[in-house]
């Protein structure tokens, strides 16, 4: 296989490993108002995720290094010009986290609940927004020769895009509640899952729509595949989700994911930026690719270092396997200075 | 302004800042690691609280490095879309592997760390914290060598197909000589930023009249944190005057304008400070050391050290009349002389004040003296607020020395800006990064603040874990 092609796919598997991991964090973000009663299950639901949060976003920052070696023109057209919607991403991560790092740091309901506001936006509008983009570079953007970008904010939101955002956030949404069922006890778990039965159906909807009409239009056989797997998957989630077998319905969203973003990958092939102005200027793994020595040089160390870093990653949620329920939630540990000795 | 003057303030003011939080979360990842160590050795109580209280300032520092990361991540495709393209087949790879190797490393390992307590034995908590340590060394070394390529571009060719620098040599660029001196310089400025940290925070504890019981675990972290800053201050006044030589190699211009040199001379004086104006045409040094900018530059008090005057003329010949040598031509080969001259000082003598405030705090609390003025409390504020000035001050050395290049010799900062983007996508990018960063900074100090007072918590004996891990039902030993 050509290296531009190994390199196309490894970016795939970047995206989704971000999608499928970070994707049930959005969803815990989004969901706070809707699932926790109380300020102890609003920290269930943050401390569901606090050990691995972090980690799980680093899949984008690779996503986003990997697609600047491999694919240097890809990286400058689509930040540049997707550039008020990445702010917007941008803007909603840096809030998200540091709800997430500092929100305990003070026993101040107002400081709180300014941190859950950013906390939940934060989450949405990521999931919102990586669905319309994803959605927009499948289906093509205008670009000029010069490979510039020539739309606007505007152009990214047509009904297309807007299905693709409301794609991912349902998706992420339902994983988020499945993942909650899975990792919580209490009540929270079982609010959880009712919530997952209804949000999944939602997603089915959507999503297959969404993925007909990508096929249609930019699909082939492969991408066929991928997306009848994904509905499959997704159907499958809900059941086991019925059947009360959480594990499984967790593995089946996570398998929807997967298989929805490799759908849409395989859809992209052998372009990574359609143009729609004209197909001679569209962006494709060969004329926005690095050097076959970058490549080979990125592949070496691409083969060694990730299964490294899958199997760490894999500890620590092995480590921070059992669930957690409103007991297992200490209360709240902000100390306080010791008191100003009295005069002499 | 256009897009270019935007893009640039919008690139250093969101760069400052994110080095504002990398050096303490490099040096103080050491220092926690380290105290954790001891306890773990010893089984000393005043290493643990040690740990846990700079852990946790350590923390709140962390969030914010971490999160203006992310933006840096995407900046350049943002910004800088004509540069990525041109660059980014030499410049996309270290950063890559920079996440790939670094990221996951310190963000997984934090994440065991932080809520590890109860979950991992003592042995393992502490290695966890090495590793994040492990984690930043790799991304300081990594992004340091993509940008260290900037100052000295090796290991490619330009391709007129492509119109690009592509990588032929990647050992070249991982082993770049200017590499080899600025990663040490960039590290041991970290330390010694975190041992002024800590040994400012211990100062300021160690006087206040509520944490009059805990005097001596504060005089602890006062000489931890001198010894630190002292050992490393040395080491980074040895390698910042080997990096002087190199620079004066390959960026003679950026010597010539950290003195404002404007006519070559031997025996070259390094003036302390300067009145007036910096144009070479009335220059008023107040002090001079004879020979000293010669022996920064060459190694010898007789060295010639070039002047701006000649070296633009020589610039010009290389690079302006010569079109195969650049593929991007400067008008002007000049960096803004005030801003090098000024950084470059600030950089040496805050770096050097808050090395002699580190001796000063070590030998006030030598043996039998207890101290207990307030200006040990001031003391303790300026230590680190120096140390991070210091750390700018070398950034803005380096990077506004080297303009008008983005990549000395082959590609002017000019000429990297994104074409496609607007003045309104890029105003509104600075206005918004630049207003939120303004509040981060605020809600980020006083957290700092609140944490400092309080000081650190009594000792709490951690469970014992065995190794596999416990699986009773207590509740989280930490929780958000
Ligand atoms: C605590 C911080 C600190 C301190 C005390 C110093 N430096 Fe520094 N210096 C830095 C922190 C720093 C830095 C921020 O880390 C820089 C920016 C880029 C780099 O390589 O390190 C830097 C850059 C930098 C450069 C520019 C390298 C280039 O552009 O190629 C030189 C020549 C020196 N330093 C030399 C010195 C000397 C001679 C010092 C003391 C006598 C000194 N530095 C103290
Ligand atoms: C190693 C990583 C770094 C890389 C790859 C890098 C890259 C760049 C680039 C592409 C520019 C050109 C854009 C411009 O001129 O604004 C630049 C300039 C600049 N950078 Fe860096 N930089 C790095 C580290 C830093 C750090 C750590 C700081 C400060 C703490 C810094 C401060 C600046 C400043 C002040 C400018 C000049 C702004 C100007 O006049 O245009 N840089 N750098
Ligand atoms: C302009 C170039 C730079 C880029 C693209 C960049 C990117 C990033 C990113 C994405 C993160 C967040 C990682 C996470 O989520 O864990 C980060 C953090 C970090 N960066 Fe930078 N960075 C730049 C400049 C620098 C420089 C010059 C240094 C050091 C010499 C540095 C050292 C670090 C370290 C040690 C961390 C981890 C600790 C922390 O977050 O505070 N960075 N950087």
């Amino acid at each position: 296989m050509e290296l531009t092609t190994v390199w196309f796919a490894l970016i795939a598997i970047l995206w989704i490993g971000y999608f499928t991991l970070e994707g049930f964090d959005f969803g815990v973000g989004m969901l706070l108002p809707v699932l926790a009663r109380d300020e102890r299950e609003r920290r269930v639901m943050y401390n569901s995720i606090g050990p691995t949060w972090d980690g799980n976003e680093v899949w984008v920052l690779v996503a986003g290094g990997a697609t600047f070696a491999a694919f240097p023109e890809w990286y400058a057209t689509l930040f540049s010009g997707f550039y008020l919607p990445l702010l917007l991403i941008l803007v909603a991560l840096i809030v998200r986290n540091l709800a997430f790092e500092y929100r305990g740091k003070k026993d101040d309901d107002g400081w709180r609940t300014r941190w859950d506001v950013a906390a939940i936006l934060g989450s949405w509008l990521p999931a919102v927004l990586w669905g319309v983009a994803f959605a927009n570079i499948v289906a093509g953007v205008p670009i000029d020769a010069e490979k510039e970008f020539t739309g606007n904010l505007f152009t990214l939101l047509n009904p297309l895009g807007l299905l693709g955002g409301a794609v991912t956030a349902a998706l992420f949404a339902t994983h988020g509640a499945l993942f909650l069922a899975l990792k919580t006890d209490g009540e929270i778990r079982h609010r959880a899952r009712a919530l997952a039965g209804r949000l999944g159906v939602l997603a089915a909807g959507l999503a297959v729509v969404f993925m007909l009409w990508i096929q249609l239009r930019t699909g082939d056989a492969a991408s066929a595949v991928a997306f009848v797997l994904a509905a499959l998957t997704l159907v499958g989630a809900l059941v086991a989700n019925l059947a009360g077998r959480e594990g499984w319905a967790f593995t089946g969203t996570f398998a929807t994911i997967a298989l929805a973003v490799a759908g849409l990958f395989l859809a992209l092939f052998p372009d990574v930026m359609p143009s729609t102005t004209d197909a001679a200027f569209s962006l494709t793994t060969t004329n926005a690719a690095a050097t076959a020595y970058t490549l080979k040089v990125m592949t070496w160390v691409a083969v060694v270092f990730t299964p490294i870093v899958l199997g760490y990653q894999a500890w620590t949620y092995w480590v921070f396997r059992k669930r957690i329920s409103v007991d297992s939630i200490p209360a709240v540990a902000v100390p306080v200075a010791p008191a100003e000795p009295a005069e002499r | 302004m256009d897009v270019l003057e935007i893009a640039r303030w919008q690139f250093g003011i969101i760069t400052v800042y994110h080095f504002l939080f990398v050096p303490l979360t490099i040096g103080l990842t050491a220092l926690v690691a380290g105290m954790e160590t001891a306890w773990v050795r010893t089984g000393k109580e005043e290493y643990l609280r040690l740990t846990k209280f700079f852990g946790k300032l350590f923390l709140i520092n962390f969030a914010l490095g971490v999160v203006t990361g992310i933006v840096q991540e995407f900046q350049f495709g943002m910004n800088w879309s004509d540069y990525s393209r041109f660059v980014g087949d030499v410049f996309g790879a270290p950063l890559a592997i920079e996440g790939l190797l670094a990221f996951f490393l310190e963000s997984t390992f934090l994440g065991l760390w932080i809520f590890g307590w109860d979950k991992l034995p003592r042995a393992l908590h502490a290695a966890c914290m090495w590793l994040v340590h492990l984690g930043t060394l790799a991304s300081a070394y990594f992004i340091l060598a993509a940008n260290s390529w900037m100052q000295h571009p090796v290991g490619h060719d330009y391709n007129p197909e492509t119109g690009r620098a592509e990588l032929v040599d990647f050992w070249a660029v991982m082993f770049n000589k200017v590499q080899l001196v600025t990663f040490p310089h960039v590290v041991l400025a970290a330390y010694m930023t975190a041992g002024a940290f800590m040994a400012g925070v211990g100062a300021y504890l160690y006087v206040s009249r509520r944490h009059r019981d805990d005097q001596p675990l504060y005089r602890k972290a006062i000489r931890i944190g001198a010894v630190t800053a002292l050992v490393a201050g040395l080491g980074v006044t040895v390698s910042g005057d080997v990096q002087g030589k190199i620079m004066t190699e390959v960026q003679p211009m950026k010597m010539a304008a950290a003195e404002a040199l404007y006519d070559t001379t031997s025996n070259a004086p390094f003036s302390v400070l300067t009145l007036g104006r910096l144009d070479g045409s009335d220059p008023q040094h107040l002090i001079e050391v004879p020979g000293l900018l010669s022996f920064l530059g060459t190694g010898s008090f007789d060295g010639e050290v070039q002047g701006i005057n000649q070296l633009r003329e020589q610039y010009a010949e290389t690079y302006g009349q010569d079109p195969g040598a650049a593929y991007y031509h400067p008008t002007d080969y000049v960096p803004v002389i005030p801003v090098t001259y000024w950084s470059f000082r600030f950089m040496m003598g805050l770096g050097f004040a808050v090395a002699a405030g580190a001796a000063l705090l070590l030998w006030a609390t030598r043996k039998g003296r207890t101290p207990s003025g307030r200006w040990l409390a001031w003391l303790g504020l300026a230590l680190p607020i120096g140390a991070v000035a210091a750390n700018s001050f070398g950034w803005i050395f380096t990077e506004m020395g080297r303009q008008p290049w983005v990549v000395f010799g082959l590609m002017t900062t000019q000429s990297g800006v994104s074409p496609g983007v607007s003045v309104f996508e890029a105003a509104t990018s600075l206005i918004v990064l630049t207003l939120l960063y303004a509040v981060l900074a605020v809600v980020e100090l006083g957290l700092l603040a609140k944490y400092v007072r309080i000081g650190a918590e009594p000792f709490v004996e951690p469970p014992q874990v065995p190794v596999g891990g416990a699986d009773d039902d207590r509740p989280m030993a930490f929780a958000y």
